[in-house]
């Protein structure tokens, strides 16, 4: 239905003009620059810039580094964002069945969300600290002597746990009002059709619930590729060594620690493309969604 | 609910021999539910309980035996150090000062975030003009590209605009991304068109309506998205890091960074005071949360439609 509207020469340009302003200096101008910057080579001594090309494109996939921090990205992505989502659904499921305790349970959970990344990071630092850890005690009972900052895999663990344990809270948060939102007809009906919870879960709960984990888990994406960045940052501690990062921290690396502008833009440009395609789903769920209810 | 209000009903009715045996199942579950929120919350809080612990102990306790789960006894000795005395480099930065700028950051990004989107919103939904389809696009783009992306020509523009080292440089690139616009554009969607129409016969203008009558209506929403953007802002890293070199304008997150550049050099690290300060970075936002759950997941689940 198209909404009654009000019609003025100037009042919505004024309106609108501050998002505007902020939007065309610092988002278009930027952005523009970014993918400017991916073609030429540029001289950080003299400022000088030489158009390449897509040959800063090339040597960005060509380079073993990249391909590296690509399928570590790849890896940590994968698994933060599943299994955060699989822990979420679990106790939000768990959560809207109990009757008693209900609402601590659901705000001891929930409050997780409030925690700053890089403060995750430092407590996730500590927790698997050589000296202090006790979680590399932990482990070291199973005889796994884990070393985080020194081998690859052991650091990439550890940032794995963090990440997914700071994104729990948010996948329960949405499971919960998911279930919450099942109209009760549905659940009496079918728990008077089937006496089995499990079952009732996987045929009935499960599929509605569908909508609900699409979303959540291009969100979960979104978050490990971007916003782990202060997480990852404390626990490499700026010695990059043999720690795994993931693309975003690389960009950022590359770009201010290396030096490397036109390097760094095409990689930028490259996560971009990633970031569209990654909306492009997300807006199509959305309106897949319009027919649902 | 409604599940578990048969099975009640079934068991307080239930004289024959086959509604008991149905129960037993119902109550293991039931068992099974809490023994893995149980599992959740230990998850979950365990961290946070054993950093606070051992906060509370002396580095020299911690550096020996590792991290602690009990009471240290040094709890105020350490906090008053954090709040009051950590000197940085030029020995001007304290906790507090970083917790003032940190609350600056939060409430600035909430408030010019709120402002901002809100008014575009009412432009986009309300008016009939050429460039609107234009506009909305326009905004729908930052969507695309999160800071973390376009990070070094953003802080070359910031640069050249003499904007480092400011709270505007601080708060206003922060604000470009318009997912508080889209919040607003979908709730403005869902007000009946009558009241606008209603607003229009007794003649009120564009400004009076919005004022008089949208501002009020949309007060949980704007609520809502305040304590999630507050969240947001106060929890901003990486721009903060670029951002900010001189450590007046040092916010507790950004401060992690610094402490944790300590610890690199020290002999025996600090760990208590970096823990203390890692819990004075998430408290304010906890307490939000907290306090206001109920419309922090109002507004959080609302994005999603």
């Amino acid at each position: 239905m198209e909404k009654a509207q009000f019609t003025s020469p100037w009042l919505p340009y004024l309106l609108l003009a501050p998002q505007m302003i902020i939007i065309a200096i610092f988002f278009l101008w930027p952005a523009a620059e970014a993918i400017r910057a991916s073609f030429f080579l540029e001289d950080p001594f003299f400022g000088t810039a030489t158009f390449v090309g897509l040959q800063n494109y090339s040597d960005a996939f060509a380079a073993s580094d990249y391909q590296r921090t690509a399928w570590f990205t790849f890896v940590f992505v994968v698994l933060v964002s599943l299994i955060s989502l699989g822990i979420g659904m679990m106790l939000a499921v768990s959560a809207d069945r109990v009757l008693r305790g209900k609402g601590s349970y659901k705000t001891l959970l929930m409050w997780v969300y409030a925690i700053a990344p890089p403060v995750a990071g430092l407590i996730g630092v500590m927790l698997f600290d050589q000296h202090i850890g006790p979680l590399v005690e932990f482990v070291a009972y199973f005889g796994w002597d884990l070393q985080v900052g020194v081998d690859y895999w052991d650091t990439g663990f550890a940032m794995i746990v963090v990440a997914t344990w700071k994104q729990v809270p948010y996948c329960f948060i949405f499971f919960l009002s998911g279930l919450q939102s099942i109209p009760t007809s549905v659940k009496e009906a079918s728990a008077i059709d089937c006496r089995s919870e499990t079952r009732r879960f996987w045929t009935i709960t499960f599929p509605l619930l569908a909508p609900t984990t699409f979303f959540l888990l291009i969100l979960n994406i979104t978050y490990a590729m971007f916003e782990t960045f202060g997480m990852i940052d404390q626990i490499v501690k700026d010695q990059p060594g043999n720690s795994p990062v993931t693309l975003v921290y690389k960009v950022f690396r590359d770009g201010f620690r290396g030096n490397d502008i036109g390097g760094s833009s095409a990689q930028s440009v490259i996560l971009m493309i990633l970031v569209l395609a990654l909306t492009v789903a997300q807006f199509r769920l959305i309106e897949r969604r319009i027919h649902y209810t | 609910m409604a599940v578990t209000e048969i099975d009640s009903s079934a068991e307080t009715s239930g004289t024959t021999k086959a509604a008991s045996a149905d129960n037993r199942p119902r109550r293991k579950t039931k068992i099974f539910d809490h023994v893995v929120l149980w599992l959740g919350v230990l998850l979950m809080m365990g961290p946070i309980i054993v950093a606070f612990t051992t906060s509370t102990f002396d580095h020299v306790t911690i550096h020996r035996e590792g991290m602690q789960f009990g009471w240290g006894g040094e709890f105020v000795e350490t906090y008053k150090n954090v709040l009051y005395q950590e000197g940085g480099f030029t020995g001007e930065v304290t906790g507090l000062l970083m917790t003032q700028n940190s609350l600056i950051l939060g409430l600035g990004f909430a408030i010019g975030k709120i402002v901002v989107s809100m008014l575009a919103a009412y432009a986009i939904v309300y008016f009939r003009f050429p460039l609107a389809t234009f506009s909305f696009w326009v905004i729908f783009t930052t969507l695309l590209l999160p800071l973390e992306v376009r990070i070094l020509p953003s802080y070359e523009v910031v640069q050249q605009l003499g904007m480092l080292n400011t709270y505007s440089g601080l708060i206003i690139p922060l604000i470009a991304s318009a997912t508080g616009t889209f919040f607003f554009r979908q709730f403005f969607k869902s007000v009946p068109n009558e009241l606008m129409e209603a607003a229009r016969i007794d003649g009120a203008g564009p400004v009076q309506f919005f004022w008089d009558i949208l501002v009020p209506l949309s007060k949980t929403m704007m609520a809502a998205i305040f304590i999630i953007m507050f969240v947001v802002g106060w929890n901003q890293y990486l721009w903060p890091t670029l951002m900010t070199t001189e450590e007046g304008y040092f916010t507790l997150v950004r401060g992690i960074r610094n402490i944790m550049q300590q610890m690199i050099g020290a002999d025996i690290p600090e760990y208590n005071e970096a823990l203390a300060m890692a819990m004075l970075a998430m408290l304010p936002p906890a307490l939000v949360i907290i306090i206001f759950q109920r419309m922090f997941i109002k507004g959080l689940v609302e994005q999603e439609k």
